[in-house]
């Protein structure tokens, strides 16, 4: 898929939502308003920003999500609503979780968007069971840690025997926790996808590289494991490092810092009037 | 000619695939012997999945499909395979409901069988699931019971974990009750121990005219006793026992307490010795046989 101007927008605009929501989760992390763990996926929300997107321009209507753990970004890219996702992180009924679900097992059943029990990767064969029972274009987002779990490998093999539609997406931050790639393995999911019989690529999480990759419907399975930064901590509002890249700085040098300034204003201004709501 | 329990969960799957749009889904279902010749010979353009070898994703892949709505049957070959297949069935589809509001329901049949098949695949394993909440767990020896279990999985949208034996696939006859309004002991049998229990009670009684009631367990969680049978317990002179398939620290012991708990009744439990099995028989862990049951009954007695 090419990007056009009208795509780098909106995926931008996705973006910058997410990014001002986790920016404000940290901050209310830190007041000690969030009491419970969250996982934040700043740094990470090109991704789904840009699948979305993907989607939303390929016409695919009836689609199932499979999220992971640290799935913020995930949940609200693919419509999942703002203020049920902030009264999850504070514990409320009116969460979308219920206020059981916490930041780690988010969910919208409106948005066909599916919730992680916390078992690391299970994602992958429930997605995959789903996708076999139904035939829905499936999208699975992971890490690169849970995609390491063998029963995450064996869903791309019968979904490759199977010839299902379905997407993984491997969001490879390198880390599990603070254990680098380099140190658990040896091997790169999307060549694991290979051998398998499945279309993979190893590439960035630049929306020019994600678009560039996809086919034009998902008539099949692929891996894409995407290369990305996590700006925080794992679990909890910090950071690792203030020299890690980000790609929401990168992409806004796309726009003039006027129009750049101006969307990141507003979804700050947006998620801020969900909180006042919310609390 | 009358219909075995082999016949009717067969009968039961080939509607279930045909008529309901349901899914078989587990590993060599259609190889020789079609799990104790319990399925119809259908294929996977009829709804009979084969899945890869893999038993924790094949786990994963019903809850899926659960997911889907298809109301998968899960056939586990045995029992003690579980510790592989259930993560994903107890984690994930006992607990959508709850959780997410989203209903998957499925049909585990898990399959025991024991005598020289070793430390993992001998006996019952419903104790693995049995501590976990969001879970239904049957364990349907006869006929009527199985299309009772059936039909109660497909009336609702909750998780049923089916406890089956090998040993009652060839039964035909229903497993009444048999209760006395003062019995000298009561055994209260789980699984395939439940014709023993009855074997027992009868010998016992035309021999030495020793009354044991035997209240028979189909439903182990949520756990139902009537009031009749709970009546008959209350009133046994010498106590009672309750008889697993699995290791005694679970279900039996689990059992034994709440119901000493309602009645005050002093509960013994019988099941798998505490160590592993072993492939030859001087070593295998075998559950309580006719004899064990017997002597522990006339023990009890005497003392």
């Amino acid at each position: 898929m090419l990007i056009t101007e009208d795509i780098k927008k909106r995926i931008f605009e996705k973006a910058a939502l997410c990014r001002a929501f986790e920016q404000e989760v940290f901050n209310q992390v830190r007041l000690e308003k969030i009491k419970l763990p969250v996982y934040l996926s700043a740094g990470q929300e090109y991704i789904s920003a840009t699948l979305a997107v993907a989607i939303e321009v390929l016409g695919i209507k009836e689609r199932q999500i499979f999220i992971q753990h640290r799935g913020h970004s995930t949940y609200l890219n693919f419509g999942g609503n703002l203020d049920e996702l902030i009264l999850e992180l504070l514990g409320s009924k009116m969460g979308c979780a219920n206020g059981m679900g916490g930041s780690a097992s988010i969910h919208s059943l409106r948005e066909n968007i599916f919730g992680h029990d916390g078992l690391m990767g299970s994602q992958g064969p429930i997605a995959t069971g789903m996708c076999y029972a139904n035939k829905v274009p499936t999208l699975c987002f992971t890490g690169d840690a849970a995609a390491e779990e063998d029963y995450f490998l064996t869903s791309i093999g019968w979904a490759s025997t199977k010839n299902l539609p379905i997407w993984y997406i491997v969001e490879d931050n390198n880390l599990s926790i603070l254990t680098e790639k380099k140190v658990r393995r040896n091997w790169e999911m999307s060549d694991v996808a290979i051998g398998f019989g499945v279309k993979a690529f190893n590439i960035s999480d630049d929306p020019i590289e994600i678009l560039a990759s996809l086919p034009d419907t998902i008539s099949g399975p692929l891996l894409l494991n995407i290369n990305t930064n996590r700006l925080f901590w794992h679990a909890g509002a910090g950071i690792d490092s203030d020299k890690t890249f980000d790609r929401h700085a990168d992409f806004a040098s796309n726009f003039s810092s006027d129009y750049a300034g101006n969307v990141n204003n507003a979804a700050k201004d947006l998620v801020e009037m969900a909180w006042q709501r919310c609390q | 000619m009358s219909i075995t329990l082999r016949d009717v969960i067969k009968e039961i799957t080939r509607r279930h695939l045909q008529d309901a749009d349901g899914l078989a889904m587990g590993q060599c279902l259609t190889a020789v012997g079609w799990v104790g010749g319990t399925l119809p010979e259908l294929y996977e353009e009829s709804g009979m999945v084969e899945l890869s070898m893999a038993d924790v994703a094949g786990g994963g892949f019903a809850v899926g499909a659960a997911l889907a709505g298809r109301r998968p049957m899960y056939i586990i070959r045995y029992q003690g395979f579980n510790w592989f297949n259930a993560p994903m069935i107890i984690n994930y589809a006992c607990k959508s409901k709850e959780i997410w509001g989203r209903p998957c329901p499925m049909f585990v049949r898990s399959i025991a069988m024991e005598g020289g098949i070793g430390p993992v695949a001998g006996s019952s394993h419903h104790a693995i699931y049995y501590r976990m909440p969001g879970i239904r767990i049957l364990s349907p020896m006869t006929p009527n019971e199985y299309w009772v279990a059936y039909k109660e999985f497909m009336e609702t949208d909750e998780v049923y974990y089916i406890s089956e034996h090998r040993g009652a696939f060839p039964n035909t006859e229903e497993l009444e009750d048999i209760l006395f309004d003062e019995p000298d002991y009561v055994l209260l049998p789980i699984s395939i121990t439940r014709f023993a229990a009855q074997e027992v009670a009868k010998r016992l009684y035309e021999d030495m005219g020793i009354k044991v009631a035997v209240i028979h367990i189909f439903r182990l969680k949520p756990f139902e006793i009537s009031a009749q049978a709970l009546a008959c317990l209350r009133n046994s002179r010498f106590g009672g026992c309750v008889l697993d398939d699995d290791y005694v620290d679970g279900v039996a012991k689990s059992i034994a307490y709440d119901l000493m708990a309602k009645t005050s009744i002093n509960l013994d439990v019988l099941g798998l010795e505490d160590r592993s099995a072993g492939f030859v028989a001087n070593v295998d862990n075998l559950p309580p046989s006719r004899e064990k049951i017997h002597d522990l009954i006339l023990r009890k007695i005497k003392s």
